[in-house]
């Protein structure tokens, strides 16, 4: 990557792009396009939700309670504001709260396959490349940890987190400990798939050629293993992010989660769900489009990578 | 809109399926004598003395009966015991008059020794009511109808504690080695936790916690019988699919309807809902003692500012809570005790407009122009709308620069920080069982020593209300009584220790044609039902 | 062959006794027990002696000891909450979760291998690729928010199917309750195991179809066609067969997934399974009820990889030999 200059190689990196295999299966999937096009859109309104949202939803001092339960549209009974898709219970802005919810949803996600990522690839290169009662040990976790339910080792990290962390700090902590829950639920299938390909790799002759000239273990994982199992490492984590976004949601049902304050778009699906009957259908059916268009359209990405990047199948 | 079209058109048909009474789903279709009963959780057990919960209470009162019952307007009325009173002789000796021919549904007759039994089985820990009879020294029969409970002192309103205590059988209790009630600590479980001996209008046919439990009528109830002869009692945890069961005609009756229902559900066709106030009123506290409070960035503790706390009651819109949080179902209010309570005020109910000008004043006379930052506890899962009062709360507070972090947890992490005294700001509600003010008194305003101020969260201590407040249960003229209750209540709200936002108001919604009232302890009898 | 199996069964018993000292150490941050056992007029006093007689105050590891040596003798004391026998709230709730899950599992694998065969043999066909995106719903949206979109269009708004509960059981042998046998009670597990088979479904159709296309492609499948075996009996007879041993073990070890999920549809639907009663306990924070239902999830899934393991060994004969290796 800084072997070359970017001035020269960057036309032609950009050339080389889009010429490339998977540049041209992605040219010719509409179904991709259309799904990376919604990811890119709700991922760049949600970065940029402080300047594109209309109200500060996350800024109590701003929202006035008589606001509440206006319909998508309409001008408020008492106030008589208008909001282009209504407000939710406590007068906030159901469009603003949509964006900035997707922004912490987006956070969390990001953040939970990171997490699960490095640890996964860092464990996986370690147990593959050591072998022995390392990787013994290592798998025997794993084992242990894939058939555990993740939802109910969220729950348990997340009441742990709450003994440790002072009541002060506990609703800034929240979204952190909510990382690591979703997070330590998904590294499994990284390192197992790091593990195989590293056992694979490292009997490889340029391996050893590198190991006898005495380069440092870390060095060959990193430039030469690793860039091997980039692909379906890659692959995992398209997945995995629809995944700890819709594990977001399914946490704040079950009472864990961010505080109502600052919502995600699971927090928001959960409050909105208790107006399914009373007929406020706008708080429960926007953010739910929301998340549904996220997952959507990231779930079929992952799809789309395992064929395009799976050479048998081209 | 498309979206908006599919839901108007979806709406009819909700309208038209309620209608048909015809059930293709639970296969079960309800006669004109069963009641399917629906409500978010289930008796804890069916021990009569074990638990003093409401739910628990709820569904016994239909298998047990207590001496004294509570009517829908708060007052008593007599039932296994037909008279009662203090004794003209002691003052310290309540006497009950015990109601002949009632009969436990082993046929069996009841008896005097059955009521002493119950009382003391009552009092005796680990039984859950024992707080409520810590005054009683002796249960004695003093004839075949006649029961004297010798007090410590003089205790005027100590019937007022029975609503809830049931009589059971003696010889059923000591056949079934149940004759105290059931102990957590000693591993296995009691005979009556699943079986009952009452003497109430209803017998237990099937019991599966959580699940399903089925009453019969009693044929040999002393009363008349009533228009109910088979209650199904399903709990239903999720408030959507309890109102769900309610509209596709699964239940007949839905205690616990989230109040933004109401008024969808009494617009539905085939489907009415009563109303009425609780005996549970929500309020805010504070730590007023601390030296500084743990979750603040404020110099010192500024809860214990008058001006703080004024400004706070200044700040909150008592009104826009009741109209967007509660939907127009509550009662808002200044005073920290329900209208029903003895002792309650017109005065202290009273509550000006928001005046945020002001209270921006008081912040800085009270030393905190530039506002200061706090966590406020609150509980998610145990009263209306928990949750979004706390937050309606903490948006007026912004107004006032309180920056307010909200932490929102179950039940059972909430209450222990008000009694072990690890939160600086939170939510109570506060239900009072005996109907008079010395109740609240005892576990919200008194120093915390021994039996009392367990619940007393703002750490509040005043050595001279604290002596009244203890005054109070040995008082016999009521009068005298009542002034001083009045005298406690001016302080108490003069130092502002509780910021009142409401009484709760119940609703139960039903099937059409029948009909059922709203009791305010929110234990519903299936007794009072009658259809149309 | 015993001494892999010793082995195993000695690491099973580390693995149970690792969850329960972990899900041990965490109860005590879960609440406080005392809070939701009395009513508000209990003293503080009474309650510290409450805390005393449950043995609440004694340190960590005697609770901890006292709790492993009662459940070795499956013994997992009283429910604070229900006070009832925690084995026996658990053996009759057992079958309603096994019910869910079975059902669920039957239909998740039943649609989860037809589509994903089709669409592995029709790849780029545009039928296949609406199955592979409306598919995708199931993963897309949390399971709570599918099952109470259900309930709202097939039991309110057409009223074809039950809310909640699972409509009228009958007893087989003592115990065990089913509501197999009976209409409504058929009719209530529509609902819920759509719910909970909807995210297994869309797992299961992607795996076989994964496998459907490698397999497809190797030499043998191909001998298979060169011989002039009908496409019916290359992609059933061969293909298909060939694919059906991972996607097994992978269900297998999904069960834990399924057990999780049966919480959350549980509580939707208020099926009387033993997630529901775990997520009723942890509110109440039934400490009993909590530790022996994670003591079952964890014998299960000891179980199951013990089983996976087993079979792995029976069928696979280069894992004796790496065994063998890594032995001596």
């Amino acid at each position: 990557m800084t072997e070359f200059t970017p001035d020269e190689s960057r036309p032609n990196a950009l050339a080389r792009a889009w010429d490339s295999d998977i540049a041209y299966s992605f040219r010719r999937s509409p179904l991709a396009i259309i799904a990376a096009v919604v990811s890119l859109i709700i991922i760049l309104a949600a970065v940029f939700a402080p300047w594109i949202a209309p109200h500060d939803p996350f800024n109590p001092a701003t929202l006035n309670l008589m606001d509440g339960f206006t319909p998508p549209m309409e001008p408020n009974a008492f106030t008589g504001n208008v909001y282009w898709l209504g407000t939710d219970n406590q007068g906030r802005d159901v469009f603003s709260t949509i964006l900035f919810g997707a922004r912490i949803s987006l956070f969390v996600g990001f953040m939970a396959v990171l997490f699960a990522m490095v640890l996964g690839i860092t464990l996986g290169l370690i147990a593959g490349y050591r072998g022995g009662w390392v990787d013994s040990l290592l798998m025997r976790v794993a084992d242990v940890q894939l058939t555990f339910p993740s939802i109910l080792l969220a729950l348990l990290i997340f009441g742990v987190a709450r003994g440790f962390i002072p009541p002060a700090y506990r609703e800034a902590m929240a979204i952190w400990v909510l990382i690591v829950a979703i997070g330590l639920a998904e590294w499994v299938q990284y390192a197992r798939v790091v593990r195989g390909a590293t056992m694979v790799e490292k009997n490889k002759e340029y391996v050893q050629a590198a190991r006898v000239i005495g380069a440092h273990p870390a060095k060959i994982l990193l430039r030469h293993i690793l860039p091997n199992v980039m692909g379906p490492v890659l692959v995992i984590a398209t997945i995995g992010l629809a995944l700890a976004i819709i594990a977001e949601a399914t946490l704040s049902f079950l009472g864990v989660g961010v505080p109502p304050t600052q919502p995600s778009l699971g927090t928001l699906i959960r409050i909105g769900q208790g107006f399914l009957f009373s007929g406020e259908w706008w708080i429960l059916l926007f953010p739910s489009i929301t998340l549904l268009a996220l997952a959507l359209s990231v779930n079929l990405l992952g799809d789309w990578l395992r064929d395009a990047l799976n050479p048998r199948l081209r | 809109m498309r979206v908006k079209s599919i839901l108007r058109s979806s709406r009819t048909g909700l309208l038209a399926g309620v209608a048909a009474t015809a059930l293709v789903a639970s296969g079960i279709a309800a006669t004109a004598e069963t009641i399917r009963w629906a409500r978010v959780g289930d008796a804890l057990t069916m021990d009569p003395h074990s638990q003093n919960e409401g739910p628990t209470h709820t569904l016994n009162h239909h298998i047990y009966e207590t001496l004294v019952g509570r009517a829908d307007d708060g007052s008593l009325t007599p039932r296994l015991a037909t008279e009662w009173g203090i004794s003209d002789d002691d003052e310290t000796v309540w006497v009950f008059t015990i109601r002949e021919g009632v009969k436990f549904h082993d046929g069996s007759e009841m008896t005097v020794e059955d009521v002493v039994f119950s009382l003391d089985r009552a009092r005796t820990p680990p039984s859950g009511m024992a707080a409520l009879h810590a005054a009683v020294e002796e249960v004695t029969a003093v004839d075949d109808t006649t029961v004297h409970v010798r007090m410590a002192g003089p205790a005027p309103l100590y019937v007022q504690n029975l609503t809830n205590t049931f009589i059971m059988s003696k010889a059923w209790a000591e056949a079934n080695g149940v004759e105290t009630s059931p102990n957590f600590a000693a591993g296995e479980e009691a005979y009556s936790v699943r079986n009952t001996n009452g003497t109430g209008p209803y017998m237990l046919v099937e019991r599966d916690p959580e699940v399903r439990t089925v009453l019969q009528v009693f044929a040999d109830h002393w009363d008349d019988a009533p228009a109910v002869s088979e209650i199904i009692y399903t709990p239903i945890s999720e408030a959507a699919t309890r109102v769900a069961a309610l509209l596709s005609g699964e239940v007949d009756i839905v205690q616990d309807v989230p109040v933004q229902d109401i008024a969808r559900l009494e617009q539905t066709q085939g489907i009415r809902v009563v109303r009425g106030p609780e005996n549970r009123n929500i309020f805010f506290s504070y730590d007023m003692v601390s030296e500084s409070l743990a979750s603040s960035n404020a110099e010192g503790n500024p809860f214990a500012s008058p001006e703080v706390r004024e400004a706070m009651s200044l700040a909150i819109d008592r009104n826009a809570i009741q109209q967007v949080v509660m939907r127009g179902e509550s009662q808002p209010s200044a005073a920290p005790l329900p209208p029903f309570v003895n002792g309650w005020t017109e005065e202290m109910h009273a509550f000006g407009d928001p005046d945020l000008a002001r209270a921006g004043e008081l912040m800085a006379e009270g030393g905190y122009p530039n506002g200061f930052s706090v966590q406020l506890d609150c509980p998610n899962d145990r009263y209306l709308n928990d949750e979004a009062i706390c937050q309606a709360l903490v948006g007026m507070l912004a107004r006032i620069n309180i920056n307010v972090d909200l932490n929102a947890q179950t039940r059972s992490l909430h209450f222990p920080l008000i009694e072990n005294w690890e939160t600086d700001f939170y939510m109570l509600g506060w239900g009072v069982p005996t109907f008079d003010s010395q109740y609240v008194f005892d576990f919200l305003v008194h120093s915390r020593e021994g039996s009392y101020g367990a619940f007393n969260g703002a750490r509040y201590s005043n050595p001279e209300l604290d002596a009244k407040i203890e005054s109070l249960a040995t008082m016999t003229d009521l009068e005298a009584r009542d002034a001083v209750i009045a005298e406690i209540w001016d302080q108490v709200m003069e130092d502002r220790i509780f910021l009142n936002v409401h009484n709760q108001v119940l609703a139960y919604a039903m099937r059409d044609g029948i009909n059922l009232d709203v009791h305010p302890e929110n234990q519903p009898r299936m007794t009072t039902v009658t259809f149309d | 062959m015993i001494a892999f199996i010793l082995r195993r069964l000695v690491q099973s018993v580390i693995v149970m006794l690792a969850v329960a000292l972990v899900s041990f150490a965490l109860f005590r941050f879960v609440g406080d027990p005392i809070a939701s056992m009395v009513g508000q007029e209990v003293t503080l006093a009474e309650r510290a002696e409450i805390r005393e007689a449950l043995g609440l105050n004694d340190p960590f590891i005697v609770q901890f000891w006292n709790f492993i040596a009662r459940a070795a003798t499956g013994d997992f004391g009283i429910s604070y909450r229900l006070q009832q026998p925690v084995m026996e709230l658990i053996l009759s709730r057992l079958p309603a979760t096994l019910e869910l899950a079975l059902v669920s599992g039957i239909l998740a694998f039943a649609f989860g291998v037809g589509f994903g065969v089709y669409t592995a043999l029709r790849r780029g066909s545009w039928v296949s690729g609406t199955i592979m995106t409306v598919s995708l719903i199931g993963v897309s949206l949390p399971t709570f928010l599918i099952g109470v979109l259900l309930i709202w269009v097939f039991a309110v708004e057409l009223q074809w199917l039950p809310s909640f509960g699972r409509g009228e059981t009958v007893y087989i042998g003592n115990w065990w309750r089913t509501g197999l046998l009976t209409e409504s009670g058929r009719a209530s597990l529509i609902l819920p195991a759509i719910t909970l088979g909807l995210y297994q479904m869309t797992l299961i159709m992607r795996l076989v179809r994964a496998e459907m296309l490698e397999v497809l492609r190797t030499d043998y499948i191909k001998f298979a066609r060169a011989r002039g075996l009908s496409n019916r009996a290359v992609h059933f007879g061969h293909a298909l067969k060939n694919t059906l041993v991972p996607v097994i073990t992978i269900t297998g070890l999904q069960m834990g997934s399924i057990i999780a999920f049966s919480i959350i549809t549980e509580t939707v639907f208020q099926w009387p399974g033993v997630g529901a009663l775990f997520i009723r306990s942890v509110q109440f924070v039934d400490v009993p009820v909590m530790a022996a239902y994670l003591m079952l999830i964890a014998l299960v899934f000891v179980v199951i990889n013990l089983i996976v393991d087993l079979l792995y060994y029976a069928v696979d004969p280069r894992l004796r030999v790496d065994r063998a290796n890594a032995k001596s």
